[in-house]
């Protein structure tokens, strides 16, 4: 089918849609996590800016914003201002590809236009998150190393360490879904899981928990937060940046965050899927809106839990960190992905059940 | 053609010389050195470490001290009996009482005084209250280090009840400057014996919850078993005192070895370990929270009636000699050197701080460790600067 001016309209209408509830989001999971770990922690939280606290970290985001630009002495100049844009810019694209809800038509004139509420739905689909993070790891590590300071550096050698480790486990724990599904494109994952068929609920329990597991590392969360332990590296891989600067490493970890949860949720736990809200061709609005909020709403789920989790547990040794990833996480995935290889040769050649677990 | 003149021939060989050991720079990875301190998250303060990191490695530290002394020493040269109390009580900020007693204790047995019976058991009380809440800063600030915050909220939380008692009783929560030569200042407030039961309980269950939901977590105790292995004769030989040397398996304590105030009307046990490592010093501090609510549950049900204050004279005038007293403070074993020549001034005063004799272990103790290991160590030590420098 042709695209016309149209489509490509509604496309820059849904992508700025995405931005912008992206970075509300974003916005309020600061405020709630600081919210919920005050209560964990008995405390209050933030309650001066607005009711309820609910306009913080607007107030902190301005007041960083008014900071004064600093280069510290010793800092590779062009890599330091550059690397705040390097961690932000993977983190933003990498939400793109994820169907936030159902796709739907309308016909205007006598054409029927699909309108997919999603950034791009690209045929490589899933493969985009994992070279989005991939890149992202360029921005932690030129941050640390363009610092000029030994904790920086410290914190970006961490950094570099854990995060490509534990990319290799989550890709492991990506490619059973990408096994039994046969696709990656995404909105077919999707689909896929319709009918409570969700994943995380049947066979693929063990990837997405591992999947839950390396996201936590990747995103370098409690208590996998080497890379910024406070209480041994000071701040790691961000100790020299201030202000603006500051605020996208900030802001790219929460995006990033977001991102896992928003990816666990489409690959694991069924996406938009829910009551009333079937897979067809031309779902009504209201089911379009459902949709949408069960996507958001699981995606708070999983947010909550990293925010739980993060209330909860101490830190991770460095070796202890590896050898947990490389003993425990790439062997269960591995050993994992050979047995459901097995699994779908012997449907195909009808040893197992057809439909069974699928 | 002249020869080439013998500087240049010099200077040539000496840039070839250059330039193979540029080679030989680029090809070895030389070690960091990396500072940490004086300013650091973790380091409770002032404490400096000059550290030789290969990577996440830690090969020597160097610990540099001195950064928080305040020459309370020699302060005290210059300053009457009753005003050294104040003086004193600053040296470890956490349990400021405890710091009070083997001085007062000191002086007293200098004048053959002995405090009335009544005022041995508040004093008794405030310093396992100060010792209570000293350990339930480490409980919760342990957690910290190892990046578990929670925890430290919930302690603190009661932490500030047990201050709110010392404060009821004081009138100061850190310092509060409340033993006099031959007694205490004041009475037990009205309500105090309730409160302090009430709050006792409260200290119970929140150790019983640091222990099952902090020492039972598993990487807590991946972080801690088998790190800072201190063995015994180490220990010793730094003499190192406190928790951190019961937990390395010998049971020392001077409450029950050379009994000051009621510590010999009361039953407690001696907290001990074998395991010398930071699991067991922070075990046995959590274990030794427990017993002090014991002593100050008996010394409440023990309390006897009667005057808080012994025959002083006025002036407080110390006939000529010399003692050395000590105490069992929450950090380890704290005492004080008193000379006096007479007068309402000491000559000298020699403080022993338990802290100073911890960290000396650790140039010993931190040779090849994991950076993060570090700061488990050090959390473990519990040091409060303030008693490492004076």
């Amino acid at each position: 089918m042709e695209k016309d001016w149209l489509d490509h309209g509604i496309t820059i209408l849904v992508v700025i849609l995405i931005f912008t509830v992206q970075m509300l989001i974003t916005t309020f999971l600061v405020l709630f996590e600081r919210k919920f770990v005050a209560w964990m922690q008995v405390r209050i939280g933030p309650n001066r800016a607005g009711p309820w606290g609910l306009f913080q970290t607007v107030a902190d985001a301005l007041k960083l914003m008014v900071k004064e630009i600093f280069v510290p002495r010793g800092a590779d100049r062009t890599i330091y201002m550059l690397a705040p844009f390097l961690t932000v810019f993977p983190a933003f694209m990498a939400f793109a590809i994820l169907p936030i809800g159902p796709s739907f038509e309308f016909v205007h004139g006598d054409k029927t236009h699909v309108v997919a509420i999603q950034g791009a739905n690209l045929n490589v689909g899933i493969l985009w998150l994992l070279a989005m993070s991939s890149v992202a790891v360029y921005g932690v590590m030129l941050a640390g190393w363009a610092s000029g300071s030994k904790y920086s550096l410290l914190g970006s050698v961490r950094a570099s360490a854990q995060v490509i480790s534990y990319e290799a486990a989550l890709s492991l724990s990506i490619l059973p879904v990408l096994l039994w599904t046969g696709t990656l494109d995404l909105q077919e994952i999707v689909a896929a899981q319709s009918g409570w068929n969700w994943y995380a609920f049947g066979l693929l329990l063990i990837p997405f928990v591992s999947f839950f597991i390396s996201g936590m590392a990747e995103t370098n969360r409690l208590p996998f937060d080497l890379v910024e332990a406070e209480s041994e590296l000071v701040a790691g891989f961000h100790t020299e940046y201030g202000g603006a600067r500051f605020m996208f490493f900030f802001l790219a970890e929460y995006i990033n965050i977001m991102t896992i949860s928003a990816v666990a949720v489409t690959l694991f736990l069924g996406g938009w899927n829910g009551p009333w809200v079937p897979v067809q061709a031309d779902p009504a609005g209201w089911q379009v809106a459902l949709g949408v909020l069960y996507f958001f709403l699981k995606t708070f789920v999983l947010l909550f839990l990293f925010i739980w989790i993060r209330a909860t547990l101490p830190r991770m040794r460095y070796d202890q960190l590896m050898s947990f990833g490389w003993k425990i996480l790439i062997p269960v995935n591995l050993v994992f992905l050979m047995v459901l290889a097995g699994l779908v040769v012997m449907q195909e050649v009808g040893a197992w059940p057809a439909g069974f677990f699928r | 053609m002249s020869p080439t003149p013998p500087v240049l021939a010099a200077q040539a060989r000496a840039s070839a010389h250059l330039a193979d050991a540029r080679m030989a720079i680029e090809l070895e990875t030389p070690e960091m050195t990396l500072n940490i301190g004086p300013q650091h998250p973790s380091t409770h303060g002032v404490f400096r470490i000059v550290a030789e990191v290969d990577g996440e490695k830690l090969l020597k530290a160097d610990p540099v001290l001195g950064y928080m002394h305040r020459g309370y020493e020699k302060l005290a040269e210059v300053r009457t009996y009753p005003q050294i109390t104040t003086l004193v009580n600053r040296i470890d900020w956490l349990s400021g009482y405890c710091n009070e007693i083997p001085f007062i204790l000191g002086v007293e047995r200098l004048m053959g005084i002995e405090a009335p019976p009544r005022a041995q058991y508040i004093r008794t009380i405030l310093s396992e209250l100060a010792r209570i809440s000293t350990f339930l800063v480490f409980l919760g600030s342990y957690g910290i280090e190892l990046g578990a915050l929670t925890p430290f909220f919930h302690t603190m939380r009661d932490r500030e009840k047990v201050l709110d008692l010392i404060e009821g009783v004081t009138g100061g929560r850190f310092h509060p400057n409340f033993n006099r030569v031959g007694g205490v200042k004041d009475d037990l407030p009205a309500g105090f014996i309730d409160a302090t039961r009430q709050v006792m309980n409260t200290v119970e269950d929140i150790c019983k919850d640091v222990e099952t939901l902090l020492f039972g977590n598993d990487i807590f105790q991946q972080r801690t078993t088998g790190v800072g292995l201190i063995p015994l004769e180490k220990g010793l030989a730094y003499g190192m005192s406190g928790a951190n040397i019961r937990a390395s398996g010998c049971a020392v304590d001077v409450r029950r070895d050379e009994p000051y105030l009621v510590y010999d009307d009361l039953e407690f046990d001696v907290v001990m370990d074998d395991r010398c490592d930071s699991y067991a010093r922070a075990w046995c501090r959590l274990q030794e929270t427990l017993q002090s609510v014991r002593i100050v549950r008996q010394c409440l049900d023990r309390l006897p009636a009667g005057k808080i204050m012994a025959k002083v004279p006025r002036i407080i005038q110390v006939p000529p000699g010399e003692v050395y007293t000590r105490a069992e403070n929450p950090l380890g074993e704290l005492g004080y050197h008193i000379i006096s020549r007479g007068g309402r001034i000491p000559y000298r005063v020699k403080v022993r701080t338990p802290s100073f004799s911890n960290v000396s272990v650790l140039p010993w103790l931190l040779k090849d460790v994991w950076m993060a290991d570090v700061i488990t160590i050090l959390g473990s030590l519990y040091f409060i600067l303030g008693d490492v420098d004076r």
